[in-house]
């Protein structure tokens, strides 16, 4: 029950944070963002082969059950794919933002930068 | 012959290999590569599509795995047609981009189109969800790669928001498979179907949630309405002739939602789906008439002529899918050819890029207006070319729905929006004279040749409507395999009794 509790807190407070992320205006809080929902699909992926303890998850002798391993190959395969999306996107932020002048996502002029040039 | 079914696969993955060696010097080897290993597989795909048309589904264990454990690809009559017609679009685009030297313009612009198609072929083949999600991964990798290519500050912004809205739906997509793997214990498309018919009753909702929200990502591939808003940047950003291409893009939205939804769902997103598509159709050619670019003009077209293609799919009914299905070739083909010619355009005119402005006359303007007339009739859906059938297939169909008030209205009037709007754009591009400026300098004759791949889409298009015949008859097979779940089942797992259980 704990570890049921514990598993679904984690995905919950990681996908929460993720989506928080993912909408805010500059590209780096968005990068990291993708990533954080990312950890929880992983999570979420794992946890739909049930989650048990001490099993094996191939062939073993003696093994008196065994825990789902389709759900590993598949995270396995997720975590491949996410890691290489996420350093995509950050070559891309940053290309944009010397490319541009600007880390907003859509692409409008800083504001930030633009009240600092204001005032000098 | 059945190991044929994988060649599509593999075919592009050796050329984009191959072309991938001849990165500096001798780089028309890697276009010709390029060039011929798309000829070949056109080839390859018009084969399996007279392989489909005589036989049943076809499916191709691979490695010898059978069914529910291995991965399968499955070759039926949908899938044959969705090969074909990607291998001509990318013929036309690859021939246009190198005679263009848009390939030039950036580095492996060869090898990140064979992987496009590599990964367009396997979402067109595969058997099994989480293949379809790796190979969703693979074509939308190949397409950040060339919707960047050529670079430039605008190409950078729009590609940055394609890539976010394009992970955030990849989650999506996980998340979906993940709940239809949780209650179902498969993700081989069968073998799902089997399970889905015996499923316990408390398991029914997230198996409805798992597959609501699977059909809402592959909506976000086929921009459907709350879903739409990153296509026209992404699309009107890309280099044009890359924007060709990626008219296959949308449509491999709509073939997952083709083929999941009758399989797996019976059809149960359909509710919801109808008034997204009206939406977006309205929305579609209402900026379609607002655009001020030529570019644009073709990517709002494209969003607005899915919507009617997906209108039709909505139904979840045989013969609506069946004008579906001859609309979608079309769809595809009359958008690309609008891309190309916008390509054109910029070219020739050499000024004003793609602005719906007058300008002095250029050479070559008359063959242009001929194809952007053609091109316009075509998207458009007036009698001559094939989007006149293919609307009145869907017109037809819908009538037994209860959608159908809705339905025609929409359709007939969005369909006079574009009119209005092509024949606006049309005849500011290339009737209007502006003389005030002094006529520029630089008017060497374009090399008309460039407008052969363009010339070579609106035949296809004739071709289209001329074999109208034959290609419904085709579409109405493919629609009744679409729908018979059985046959379906029975071709891809394996004949002992019990495998599904």
């Amino acid at each position: 029950m704990s570890m049921e509790f514990l598993v679904a807190t984690a995905i919950g407070a990681l996908t929460a944070g993720g989506i928080y992320l993912c909408l805010r205006a500059r590209t780096f809080p968005v990068v990291l963002g993708l990533a954080m929902l990312s950890y929880a699909i992983n999570l979420f992926l794992f946890a739909m082969g049930r989650l048990v303890v001490g099993r094996p998850a191939i062939y073993e002798k003696g093994a008196t059950g065994y825990t789902d391993p389709l759900p590993q190959a598949l995270v396995l395969t997720a975590i491949v794919i996410s890691f290489g999306m996420t350093a995509l996107a950050l070559v891309l932020a940053l290309r944009t933002f010397l490319e541009t002048g600007t880390d907003q996502v859509d692409g409008r002029p800083d504001p930030d930068l633009l009240d600092r040039e204001n005032r000098t | 012959m059945s190991a044929l079914i994988a060649a599509p696969v593999l075919l592009p993955a050796f050329a984009a290999t191959i072309s991938l060696l001849f990165r500096r010097r001798r780089r028309w080897i890697g276009a010709g590569v390029s060039i011929g290993a798309t000829a070949l597989l056109l080839g390859i795909t018009v084969l399996l599509m007279i392989e489909a048309s005589e036989g049943g589904v076809a499916a191709y264990a691979l490695g010898a795995w059978p069914a529910p454990f291995g991965i399968v690809l499955v070759l039926d009559r949908l899938a044959a047609m969705m090969l074909v017609l990607t291998s001509a679009l990318a013929l036309a685009v690859s021939v246009h981009a190198t005679l263009t030297s848009l390939d030039r313009r950036g580095w492996h612009f060869h090898p990140l189109f064979q992987f496009q198609l590599l990964g367009l072929n396997g979402a067109f083949l595969t058997g099994d969800l989480f293949n379809l999600f790796v190979f969703f991964e693979v074509l939308l990798i190949a397409s950040y790669g060339l919707l960047l290519h050529g670079q430039g500050a605008r190409r950078l912004t729009a590609g940055v928001q394609y890539v976010i809205v394009n992970l955030v739906g990849s989650t999506l997509f996980l998340i979906a498979l993940g709940l239809l793997y949780g209650v179902t214990g498969t993700l081989n498309m069968a073998d799902m179907a089997v399970r889905a018919a015996s499923l316990p009753a408390g398991d029914h909702g997230l198996f409805r949630a798992g597959g609501m929200l699977l059909t809402a990502v592959f909506a976000l591939k086929a921009a459907l309405l709350p879903l739409h808003l990153w296509l026209p940047r992404a699309y009107a950003g890309a280099a044009p002739a890359v924007a060709a291409l990626f008219a296959i893009m949308t449509k491999v939205g709509a073939y997952a939602i083709i083929r999941t939804g009758p399989l797996i769902f019976a059809g149960a997103a359909g509710r919801y789906m109808v008034p997204a598509a009206l939406g977006t159709m309205i929305l579609g050619f209402v900026g379609f008439l607002a655009a001020r670019h030529l570019r644009s003009t073709a990517a709002f077209g494209l969003i607005g002529s899915t919507a009617i293609l997906l209108t039709a799919v909505a139904l979840f009914e045989q013969s609506a899918m069946a004008g579906a299905l001859y609309y979608l070739p079309h769809t595809t083909i009359a958008a690309a050819l609008l891309f190309l010619i916008t390509d054109l355009v910029i070219r020739w005119r050499g000024m004003e890029g793609d602005a719906i402005v007058a300008t002095p006359g250029y050479p070559g303007r008359q063959l242009l207006a001929g194809l952007f007339l053609a091109g316009g009739v075509a998207l458009a859906g007036l009698p001559p070319l094939s989007g006149f059938i293919g609307k009145l297939l869907i017109l037809q169909a819908s009538l037994s729905s209860s959608w159908w008030r809705a339905i025609w209205a929409v359709i007939l009037g969005t369909s006079l929006v574009a009119v209005i709007a092509l024949a606006r754009a049309g005849s500011t591009l290339f009737w209007k004279s502006d003389v005030t400026p002094p006529p520029p300098a630089r008017r060497s004759a374009p090399n008309l040749a460039e407008a052969a791949p363009a010339g070579f889409l609106l035949a296809m298009l004739v071709l289209l409507t001329a074999g109208a015949g034959p290609v419904t008859a085709y579409m109405e097979a493919a629609s009744r395999q679409i729908f018979d779940v059985a046959g379906y089942v029975r071709a891809v797992l394996p004949p002992p009794a019990g495998a599904g259980a």
